[in-house]
């Protein structure tokens, strides 16, 4: 039966040494191939059965995530009796964490409490006797994943969430009481007032799904990348910056055409500072690789450290990359070599980022650093809000999907299609959301349709 | 007692569910015989004057599929035709007919008369006749028994009925007509749960007495459509309908007469639909708004009487009478009819199976308002299955079922058997989780086939069918393999469109998939077939463009019928079963679920409770299994 690849993390919550992911179905080999790196040898779909290599676990982009061990276990001789992969990892809760998102990006669904077992039992892989026990089980695992999705919600996550929900719902109530009472001529949204209340709502599954990366910022630290032109001193100012504060890890080691990255301490916050290679047009092949390197990092960015030479001013080549910088980004505008030009006018690189902040450094002398650190914890303190943190995979990924519906229902508005599909994106993001507190669809839309329109004969 | 007279299926009832029941157990060749408590009330129509609109016009195309009459005779008696939601997509375009009340009613009896193993009789049906748990026949209120293998009940708002207008209470089906009585007492003495309902209608008024240029005038489509496959499009005049609306006098004279209006003094007691509140219940609960809409709809060509959509009302008619002239253009209406309010029974329809035949007793079925929904639509289409699928238990067949992906009837009766309804359920196209594949223009291409196998579609509808089908899948095939070029033809139409150009080669069917593009924009290119049937056109425009979307619900429909595959026995014992909650072995003792899907959809059922029948399912069948191999 070609059944849906499901993951799931398959040891207990707290701090473990080893953390396992654990992925079943058909697809599960395909699946743990995207993800996982041998470090030497073939890939995971050439090995053997019931082998174990050693390699990393890895984001599309190529980074690694966690150093883990990969068990393959094909069917029928597996626990479900379908392709099995096991990821042993070892860097801890967060790290499986994260290992399991990758999965999950990677084409596997999360598992419902007790799939794995029930697949086990529906291969045949346990015996009648056992039957009683997997009942006993998935009943256990659903009441107390229902009891923990829901006491983990804390107030003000439940009430945005139910807001948003409450807010789609009524948007909903407008366009169904208009398809299916039409000729009553009820009063209802324009196409704009429903474009208008999808982007509202978006803003505000977006603004959740920050709060996610908060929390993940804190956790794992602030992703700061140095981004310039060639030779405007983004490695100098990287060192300086890590020789005096203290690093804690050597990640990546690498040539200059890599993306460098060293791990420092800010305001109490990790911050992982990325050096890159110089952004500008070139035929270079290899050069070309090392910007695309650089694109890529600066896609991933929480922070953009935006160098200048003082010397050279903004050039024609920094508008274009500084306009096509990740909007999620904060930024922060860096006039390197200032002592070779103390007269730079800081206004046109402010009003070029936005209005960010702009500080003027000597990497060399090493002047201007604390303003920098200043700046630099400022922004990792912004994310330190008191927004309440999405506590699993789960809740993310519902709201992610949420956010893609709502995106959906734009689109279908800008193309000029019916409201009967803008409905069904709406819906879909509202279902998505109910996941979140673990509401479930009932009557509540014909009951909103009622209570808000007067119809009758 | 002596059998006067033996029947296959005899059907109680001659309103929009008798009849489709009566119509497709006689043309099934059943012997049939189709009881009214008055033959000059068949087919009468005793609220609004119309047929269809959103999810109804959706069900009338697909009685019309499977071989029912509604359609056909709505066709011919139409007095105003329009496509509601044409600004929408095609999924919930709609029609909907003004109905000449009285030809309506009249073709309909002569249909029955004129159909071969048809009896039409009046008389009023007292006791159900049941033994061994069998239905064995009917016995009416002068004391007659007519056998019968299988009975249709249809008796609609008829079933003890009481019409209230103020203080003035009456035993009374609709429109002054007798009531259904004694039935309810055989159904309850048979086992059967019964509720009681309310509902409503407004006054009517004279024609003569409106003043319609105070009104806005509402035209029917300049080139009506059919709701039936099969109609011919013949020319006629088409009558308007007049808009006007309630004014802040009309809501204080209801506020100071609230007192007496039953819906409060308490003498109401039945639920109401929601979707069809009195005018007195609409200015308590809206009590912001000072307007509301009311709508004059002509109730025959023949007559000056008008319906006034938008006051149903069961205020003292001398409330009534001064009600309507407080709406602009009725000053000096004449009411011809008061309003009022009526209380009926129902059969709690979860007490039924997904064929309408109870499950207390083999052989009864229920269709129509008896199993608690509103509306002549709604009616047909249950009286249509209830009907085929008393043939089918006469033969010993296997019973018509359609699932929720390929109709609306579907959608309609899993709803009924599978979650029952509080108030009088109405359909609505929300109601559908498959809506995009739900069209009422392709309502023929989904259940026709159903339709033949059944035995309803005749030859004729059959080879129109065949072609139109072969034409959309002989179209489709093309569009895939043409291609077309970077033309000028091509680029000054796409140019026009606000289209961006083309580069290359692209296939039409790319082509027509952009929002912006339409059939007849391949035809201007001269890439379209011109010659090809309007319908055919349309259709294979709507597969294209909505691919995305269909394709989406596919997979859902898929993933719904893997669980409708998985069939639950009628016997299963779930007090025995460990591991379900409380609550969902309550409600699924009590609906007895034939199918896993069907089970999944019962409220208080959780996804948890379905893994644990899924699991027990699978054991059983793994020892049955067992069994047969050792």
């Amino acid at each position: 039966m070609a059944e849906e690849t499901i993951a799931a993390i398959a040891t207990g919550a707290g701090e473990g040494g080893i953390g396992i992911v654990r992925m079943s179905g058909a697809d599960a080999l395909k699946v743990a191939e995207r993800i996982f790196r041998p470090q030497r040898g073939r890939p995971l779909g050439g090995r053997r059965s019931h082998t174990v290599t050693y390699g990393w676990v890895v984001t599309p982009g190529g980074e690694r995530v966690d150093e883990a061990l990969a068990v393959v276990m094909r069917g029928p001789r597996s626990y479900t009796g379908e392709d099995v992969v096991e990821l042993q990892c070892h860097g801890g809760q967060l790290a499986v964490q994260r290992v399991l998102e990758q999965a999950l990006q990677a084409g596997a669904r999360l598992a419902e409490p007790g799939e794995f077992t029930r697949r086990a039992f529906l291969n045949g892989r346990l015996d009648l006797s056992q039957a009683e026990a997997v009942i006993d089980l998935i009943r256990a695992k659903t009441d107390r994943a229902m009891a923990a999705a829901v006491s983990h919600l804390g107030g003000s996550l439940r009430q945005t969430i139910g807001a948003l929900r409450e807010r789609l719902m009524e948007m909903m109530a407008h366009l169904e009481a208009d398809i299916d009472f039409p000729e009553l001529e009820l009063e209802v949204q324009t196409r704009e007032e429903v474009a208008a209340g999808c982007a509202q709502c978006l803003a505000e599954v977006e603004r959740l799904l920050g709060g996610a990366r908060a929390g993940r910022i804190l956790r794992e630290g602030l992703r700061a990348v140095l981004a310039g032109r060639p030779n405007v001193g983004k490695s100098s100012l990287l060192n300086r910056l890590v020789r005096e504060n203290r690093a804690i890890v050597t990640e990546i080691p690498g040539t200059t055409r890599d993306v460098i990255a060293e791990w420092i301490e800010l305001g109490g916050v990790p911050v992982q500072l990325h050096d890159t290679a110089g952004l500008r047009a070139t035929d270079d092949p290899v050069e070309r690789i090392g910007v695309a390197r650089t694109r890529e990092a600066l896609s991933q960015a929480h922070l953009v450290l935006v160098v200048i030479d003082a010397a050279e001013g903004l050039g024609p080549e920094d508008r274009e990359w500084i306009a096509e910088l990740p909007e999620g980004a904060a930024r922060i505008g860096v006039v390197n070599k200032i002592d070779l030009n103390p007269a730079f006018d800081v206004a046109e690189l402010r009003e070029g980022l936005g209005g960010a902040p702009v500080v003027g450094v000597s990497a060399e002398r090493g002047t201007g650093l604390q303003a920098l650190e200043a700046e630099i914890a400022r922004v990792a303190g912004a994310f330190d809000a008191s927004e309440e943190m999405l506590v699993n995979a789960r809740q993310a990924e519902a709201i992610r999907r949420a956010a893609d519906h709502l995106r959906d229902a734009q689109e279908t508005l800008a193309q000029g299609l019916g409201v009967e599909l803008v409905a069904i994106d709406l819906r879909a993001a509202w279902m998505a959301l109910g996941e979140v507190t673990g509401e479930t669809a009932g009557e509540e839309l014909l009951d909103q349709i009622f209570s808000r329109f007067c119809i009758g004969k | 007692m002596g059998i006067t007279k033996e029947y296959d299926v005899i059907v109680v009832g001659a309103g929009h569910a008798g009849i489709e029941a009566a119509l497709a157990a006689a043309r099934l060749g059943m012997r049939t015989a189709c009881f009214t408590t008055n033959l000059d009330n068949v087919g009468a129509m005793n609220c609004n004057p119309s047929i269809g609109g959103p999810a109804k016009g959706h069900l009338v195309r697909e009685i019309d599929a499977l071989g029912g009459q509604m359609a056909l005779t709505a066709d011919a008696t139409f007095l105003q035709m329009r496509m509601l939601n044409r600004g929408k997509g095609p999924a919930v375009q709609a029609l909907r007919a003004q109905i000449d009340k009285r030809a309506y009613a009249w073709a309909m009896r002569l249909v029955l008369e004129r159909t071969r193993n048809l009896d039409l009789k009046q008389g009023m049906i007292q006791e159900i006749v049941v033994e061994d748990g069998r239905v064995r026949g009917v016995i009416t209120s002068t004391g007659l028994f007519f056998a019968a293998r299988a009975v249709v009940l249809s008796t609609g708002t008829y079933l003890h009925g009481k019409t209230i207008i103020g203080e003035v209470q009456r035993v009374s089906g609709p429109g002054g007509l007798a009531p259904a009585v004694g039935l309810t007492a055989s159904l309850k003495a048979l086992g059967f749960e019964v509720g009681r309902f309310k509902t409503g209608t407004p006054p009517r008024v004279d024609g003569r007495t409106v003043d319609f240029s105070r009104m806005v005038r509402q035209d029917g489509d300049p080139e009506p459509l059919r709701f039936s496959f099969m109609s011919p499009r013949d020319e006629r005049e088409q009558l308007p309908c007049w808009q006007t609306a309630t004014t802040p006098r009309s809501h204080e004279l209801i506020r100071q007469n609230l007192h007496r209006a039953p819906m409060f003094t308490g003498i109401i007691q039945g639920r109401g639909p929601r979707y069809c509140p009195s005018v007195e219940d609409k200015v308590v609960r809206f009590a912001d708004k000072d307007s509301h809409q009311v709508f004059l709809e002509p109730e025959s060509r023949e007559s000056h009487e008008m319906y006034v959509l938008g006051l149903s009302t069961s205020l003292p008619e001398e409330v009534q009478i001064e009600l309507v002239r407080t709406v602009p253009g009725m000053e000096e209406a004449e009411l011809m009819r008061a309003g009022y309010a009526i209380e009926y029974d129902y059969i709690i329809s979860t007490q039924l199976k997904p064929s309408l035949e109870t499950k207390l007793v083999r052989g009864l079925f229920c269709g129509g308002q008896i199993n608690g929904t509103s509306g002549y639509e709604e009616a047909a289409a249950q009286g249509l299955i209830a009907g085929i699928n008393a043939a089918c238990f006469v033969e010993g067949r296997e019973p018509l079922v359609i699932d929720r992906s390929e109709g609306y009837i579907g959608v309609l009766i899993d709803d009924l058997v599978t979650k029952g309804s509080p108030e009088p359920y109405r359909m609505m196209t929300s109601r559908a989780e498959f809506r995009m594949m739900l069209r009422q223009d392709n309502a023929h291409l989904r259940l026709t086939e159903k339709g033949r196998a059944y035995g309803l579609v005749d030859d004729a509808r059959w080879e129109a069918f065949v072609a139109l089908r072969d034409g959309i899948a002989a179209e489709r095939e093309r569009l895939v393999r043409t291609v077309a070029g970077p033309t000028p033809e091509v680029q000054r139409v796409l140019e026009r469109l606000g289209s961006a150009p083309l580069k290359s080669g692209v296939t039409l069917e790319q082509l027509l998939r952009r929002p912006e593009v339409r059939y007849e924009h391949l035809v201007e290119m001269g890439l379209g077939r011109p010659e090809l049937d309007e319908s055919v056109r349309r259709e294979v425009e709507t597969q294209v463009k909505y691919e995305g979307y269909i394709a989406k619900e596919q997979q859902q429909v898929e993933r719904m019928r893997r669980m409708e595959a998985r069939r639950i026995p009628p016997s299963l014992d779930y007090a025995s079963l460990k591991g379900l909650s409380m609550e969902a072995r309550e409600k699924l003792s009590q609906i007895r679920p034939e199918t896993l899907g069907q089970a999944s959809r019962i409220s208080g059922v959780s996804p948890a409770d379905v893994a644990v029948l899924m699991v027990y399912l699978d054991r059983m069948a793994r020892s049955r299994q067992g069994a047969e191999e050792a």
